[in-house]
């Protein structure tokens, strides 16, 4: 057992956590604003899964990184629009409009993928990190957490910003009222419908750059589904943050972390079984509330769309 | 009841939105040079019209129409159990690891509704931790059942690589049920007894939900928590029973399947027939008639597409595009139908 605190396999760790959990984060925290505003938005699935097709692809014919993270965005927004127009401003059910577009993303995905490359799956050459001076020469937490692509940090610095534009700007109050009590929001001479529609169009730009992340740093190549339910996982996490970012942050590292222990552990010549591994997240989760029976408090008007006058 | 615009009205609800999707199917088709008539006609003559085609939709129907009968208890009762997908898979493998040994100790009679049985049971037992929380702390189902689904995959894969590998084969699966041990087939064709089955669920479930007390008091519990709490209902007991109802329907479906179709469940098997099937009770307004109408036209879809998708050198996956674009645009006619009633309300 000693073999499993060497610095490789701590280094692939903690490398791989970040790594696994980063598209996590970013879509979780795209669903938290929606969540937060009223909207479930079941099709952040599909909004991941256009945005790694777009990103890649971006990246993959532009040479750029950053062009690839804007197609990302842009593919998410895309999927993000439909969601607003039926959600939004018609009202329709939000759980039968989310899984719609999570299948047509899925199947436009992987048909369009198959007229252009066939069976053949493109790589995108090996991503330049930025080490940060100076922290990235600590042992084993300097590799790991301080040599990564800049979108890391960038992801990372929006915790504390979102945390204080719902905490601390009007912006975020009205986001919170939106999904609180309408009513109340639409009384005070806001739109309802524009605060959500904000919510929902930043929930789209937000997966999608998460699954450009997975598609172009964090895998390189783009196959279909390759998603896998990453997008539902950043559901859970966004409804068990209570709407703080920073508890998004926490559960996508730690989800991250059981993503990456199975190659971890192979890393130290341990054989344990992947489905085992990746059980470890959800029966954590699972046993928390049983235990603590901690209320994952939601929005009153979540899924329930708004119309003036109604009660 | 039966004036005719009215029924006319109806019609066209379903079908418009039927119509809009494979129109906007045939421009897709189009943009990729694929000629859209012989694309959809090979769908419907592969998946309706064909003797051996419609079988296997008829076959494909059984599954999702008892995961649909046991969506309908839930929804109902206001309960968001998204996590059948979970159910059905875990069921299914029990079901392919009793089955064989059940099938060489008893009498068929006995052995295919003991392992119906244990299947229902398992799955029940897997909405039971949601079914606590949701009842205990009120903690939200949608995300309890979601994780269970996650975790009931993994446990469903853990299964069948370790303890009820069949270690005759290279590729992990469990032990096969001979052919002749499976659900009996329907007059001398390849549909299996459990289209009965689940046609018999379905419209059980649509009367006790409509015609019975307990289906009211189910459907008060989702129309208002509260106020079943205070007219006095069992509101914990009613939880418990309706997430163990849909949960274990949906474990009969994953159980029928392997009972019928398989025999056998390989590794990382997982049809995820729910994500389909929710939407489709939705827009079916919770009404067993109607799911059957959807589920059958869904499962024409998905068997003649498979040809369809070959024959145009695609792969399957446009079926999804056209099932999403089915679901947007029944949407869309829904609330331009519920409009006109909403002005007059209003």
């Amino acid at each position: 057992m000693e073999s499993l605190l060497t610095t490789p396999f701590l280094t692939a760790l903690l490398a791989g956590s970040l790594a696994a959990g980063l598209p996590l984060l970013l879509a979780g925290l795209g669903e938290q604003m929606s969540e937060k505003a009223g909207v479930l938005n079941i099709g952040l699935e599909g909004m991941m899964l256009l945005g790694a097709y777009c990103g890649f692809l971006g990246a993959w014919s532009s040479g750029s990184l950053w062009l690839g993270f804007l197609c990302g965005m842009l593919g998410g927004l895309a999927l993000a629009l439909p969601m607003m127009l039926l959600c939004v401003w018609l009202g329709l059910n939000q759980i039968v409009v989310g899984i719609a577009l999570t299948l047509s993303a899925e199947g436009l995905t992987a048909l369009l993928h198959h007229v252009q490359f066939s069976q053949s799956y493109p790589r995108l050459p090996r991503v330049d990190t930025l080490p940060l001076p100076l922290l990235s020469e600590i042992p084993v937490l300097g590799t790991a957490l301080f040599d990564r692509h800049p979108l890391v940090y960038l992801a990372i610095l929006a915790v504390p910003l979102l945390a204080w534009l719902y905490r601390s700007s009007l912006l975020g109050l009205n986001l919170q009222a939106a999904g609180d009590r309408p009513a109340a929001l639409d009384a005070a001479g806001i739109s309802v419908i524009a605060t959500r529609s904000l919510a929902v169009l930043f929930t789209g730009a937000m997966a999608g750059l998460g699954g450009a992340y997975l598609a172009t740093v964090g895998a390189g190549l783009f196959v279909p589904f390759m998603t896998s339910g990453a997008g539902f996982i950043a559901i859970v996490l966004a409804m068990l943050g209570r709407g703080r970012p920073l508890w998004v942050l926490l559960g996508a590292l730690l989800f991250g972390l059981c993503l990456s222990l199975t190659t971890a552990l192979q890393v130290a010549g341990l054989r344990v079984p992947t489905d085992l591994v990746q059980m470890l997240p959800f029966a954590a989760v699972m046993l928390l509330l049983l235990f603590f029976g901690r209320r994952a408090a939601l929005p009153a008007a979540l899924t329930r769309p708004y119309r003036r006058g109604e009660r | 009841m039966t004036d005719i615009p009215q029924i006319v009205g109806r019609l066209l609800q379903a079908l418009l939105p039927l119509l809009l999707a494979l129109a906007c199917g045939a421009l897709l088709l189009l943009l990729l040079e694929r000629d859209p008539v012989s694309f959809y006609a090979t769908i419907i003559e592969r998946g309706l019209l064909s003797r051996l085609g419609l079988q296997e939709s008829l076959t494909r129907s059984a599954p999702l129409l008892l995961l649909a009968a046991g969506l309908i208890v839930a929804f109902r009762a206001g309960l968001w159990n998204l996590g059948v997908d979970g159910q059905f898979l875990l069921a299914a493998v029990i079901t392919a690891a009793l089955a064989p040994g059940l099938a060489a100790t008893l009498p068929p009679w006995l052995a295919l509704p003991l392992a119906m049985l244990a299947a229902f049971a398992v799955a029940a037992l897997w909405a039971a931790l949601p079914a606590f929380l949701k009842a205990r702390y009120g903690v939200n189902e949608i995300i309890t059942t979601l994780m269970m689904t996650f975790l009931g995959i993994s446990l469903a894969n853990l299964l069948i690589k370790l303890p009820f590998n069949d270690p005759a084969t290279t590729s992990p699966q469990t032990l096969t049920l001979a052919t002749a041990d499976r659900l009996p087939r329907l007059l001398g064709s390849t549909v299996h007894l459990g289209l009965v089955i689940a046609l018999l669920a379905l419209l059980l479930v649509h009367w006790a939900m409509t015609r019975t007390a307990l289906g009211l008091r189910l459907r008060i519990l989702g129309a208002n928590p509260l106020t079943a709490r205070h007219v006095g209902l069992p509101v914990t007991g009613l939880t418990f029973l309706a997430f163990g109802l849909s949960a274990g329907l949906a474990g009969l479906a994953g159980a029928v399947e392997i009972l019928g179709v398989w025999g056998t469940v390989r590794a990382d098997w997982n049809p995820a027939y729910g994500m389909l099937v929710i939407p489709l009770v939705f827009l079916a307004r919770f009404h067993g008639g109607a799911v059957i109408f959807f589920v059958f036209v869904f499962a024409v879809l998905s068997i003649g597409g498979e040809t369809a998708a070959r024959r145009a050198d695609l792969p399957n996956y446009f079926l999804l595009v056209l099932v999403a674009l089915i679901l947007v645009f029944l949407a869309l006619t829904e609330w331009l139908s519920a409009r006109p009633l909403m002005r007059k309300r209003g």
